[in-house]
């Protein structure tokens, strides 16, 4: 498998996260040998296998829909970034 | 009071020998005075800690203490607790004060034991030698040139250093028993489900469990008893009977068959830690314990299988960290997706990065199957070989690390170098079965040896047995850095 430059810049682009050049260049490499080293994966024949998301074979817990939370609003906008009014800023969206 | 066992300290502090808030102050004194050393601690609050310690004399007084009540334990900067800031060891949470308890906090509160400080961890638990952490390096009190292994490397170093008589870690691929083998101290990572993951912050949630470390066996059981519980805040929570995990501590080891993967022995493991490894199984023959050879044909690949497994479910559990509602935001940015982007970039460090940038990759369109199934399925061949194992034996054993603790920066510049050290321990996570490692003596530059002890899911109390017999005829586990 080989990784392009653009590869790099379009999956940061996807993860949100701001990447220069440089950055771009020395995480290419790093990705590069991480990938190589995930390709001896391939190596075992898989096609007869189903897949094990789960450690344990439990189905997901389901429960009544009634309100189990109780407001903590104040509480919990009091650690946030930006705040006004009970409302959570954020930079204007909609012009 | 350094070197007691939780029982002796139970002992005195029921017996009114000792305060809690005696126990609370001797090591909060010894972080004030240490600390600066080995960096163990990210944040210790005296006020909180005490006010618990005097709680916990006041449940002690009326006699109603149970085994942990005012024992004083290092907890992980990964449980949420209320009031205490809670890093993760990332810039990225710098600001973030807690405002509810993880399951595992609820749960030591409950039983009177005492928050003594948070631990110093990699970022987000994304490490192995501790130095991938926002708030510095920490170092391995048995030699100080030496990484205490991570991810839970301030906790390791917190018990080895005797800052605190037993702390919390979390095992994603081994981030509680490699720093517990490098460290010479006693961990266990549980089954998978039976610790809750509620407000412990989430790096790889199918892999993902917490655990104890402390200097024995004994002292383990005793902090699972408290650990373990249903807990319906987290959706992969096992219900189950309690059980009390120090029951079959004392059970004689005759007739126990030990299995030795042959992939495990071939290669890889240095001289010295093969060494100690051989001694330790010798002992456990004294102990009338068997080994058999058994195998393990796949787990080899648990490396390539886990880093695509553990970064296709960071990349998505990280995402909540958008420096919208609590954690680092960018100082200046030119629209929301901008304000995303570089809140993301500066709160977030290199190796985070890199495993968000992989996961994302792995996840993305038209690589979904050539990697993400395809590691699945892997991770269904490596459990389907540790069920074979378990016809010819009871436990698995084998080297925790590969070799002793290396130098701080010899491998933080390649990553590959760095992945392997958790070789013979990621297989226990992407199974979800229990294992353990406890010191078994010294290898190169006198640096601590762990035995990785594995066993078939919900043999915790097993795990416990063979660890502690094997402590009850040595004396690795009372060996002190310091």
């Amino acid at each position: 498998m080989n990784l392009s430059l653009n590869d790099v810049k379009r999956i940061a682009d996807l993860a949100y996260i701001e990447i220069d050049e440089n950055q771009a260049e020395a995480t290419l490499a790093q990705l590069s040998s991480i990938f190589n080293m995930i390709e001896t994966m391939q190596s075992v024949d898989t096609s007869a296998i189903e897949p094990m998301f789960h450690s344990q074979s439990v189905s997901q817990r389901l429960r009544e829909d009634i309100v189990t939370e109780s407001d903590q609003r104040v509480l919990f906008q009091s650690i946030a970034p930006q705040v006004q009014e009970g409302l959570y800023l954020v930079p204007q969206v909609i012009e | 009071m350094l070197n007691a066992s939780l029982k002796e300290l139970s002992k005195q502090l029921a017996e009114k020998k000792l305060s809690s808030v005696e126990l609370t102050s001797f090591f909060l004194q010894r972080i004030k005075t240490l600390n600066p050393d080995y960096n163990a601690f990210i944040t210790t609050n005296e006020e909180m800690s005490l006010a618990q310690a005097v709680d916990a004399d006041k449940m002690l007084a009326k006699g109603e203490g149970g085994p942990l009540t005012g024992i004083p334990i290092a907890q992980k900067d990964i449980f949420c607790a209320k009031g205490w800031l809670t890093t993760c060891g990332s810039k990225m949470l710098s600001n973030f004060i807690s405002p509810y308890d993880a399951g595992v906090i609820e749960r030591f509160n409950l039983a009177g034991a005492v928050n003594i400080g948070k631990t110093n961890m990699d970022e987000f638990a994304m490490g192995s030698s501790n130095e991938t952490s926002y708030y510095g390096i920490v170092r391995n009190p048995w030699d100080t040139k030496a990484v205490p292994g991570g991810s839970s490397g301030g906790a390791a170093c917190s018990v080895a250093a005797r800052l605190a008589p037993a702390a919390t870690g979390t095992d994603t691929g081994g981030s509680i028993r490699q720093p517990a083998a490098l460290c010479g101290i006693s961990g266990i990572k549980p089954t998978y489900g039976l610790v809750s993951r509620y407000g412990m912050i989430a790096f790889a949630s199918s892999l993902d469990q917490a655990g104890p470390m402390a200097k024995s066996a004994e002292d383990l059981a005793l902090l699972l008893n408290v650990m373990v519980g249903f807990d319906a805040r987290d959706s992969t929570s096992l219900q189950r009977a309690q059980e009390d995990y120090t029951s079959s501590l004392e059970k004689p080891l005759s007739g126990l068959r030990i299995g030795l993967p042959k992939e495990y022995f071939a290669k890889g493991m240095s001289q010295d830690v093969e060494n100690a490894i051989d001694k330790a199984l010798a002992e456990y023959r004294k102990l009338g314990a068997e080994t058999v050879e058994v195998a393990l044909p796949n787990a080899p690949l648990s490396i390539p299988v886990y880093y695509v497994l553990a970064p296709a479910e960071a990349s998505s559990n990280l995402s909540r960290f958008d420096g919208v509602r609590y954690g680092h935001r960018a100082e200046s940015y030119s629209g929301l997706t901008d304000m995303y982007r570089k809140s993301r970039a500066e709160g977030f460090g290199p190796e985070v990065k890199r495993r968000i940038l992989i996961g994302t990759y792995v996840l993305s369109h038209g690589y979904y199957d050539a990697y993400y199934i395809k590691a699945q399925k892997l991770r269904r061949l490596i459990a389907q070989d540790f069920a074979e194992a378990y016809q010819q034996c009871d436990v698995i054993m084998g080297p925790t690390t590969p070799t002793v603790a290396f130098n701080l920066g010899e491998k933080s510049a390649d990553p590959i170098q760095m992945y392997l050290s958790d070789i013979y321990t990621s297989a226990a996570n992407l199974t979800g079965m229990p294992a353990m490692s406890i010191p078994i003596g010294f290898g190169e530059k006198n640096r601590p040896v762990g035995l990785h002890i594995i066993g078939n899911y919900f043999k915790e109390a097993q795990l416990l047995n063979v660890a502690h017999q094997y402590q009850r005829v040595t004396d690795w586990h009372l060996k002190s850095a310091v």
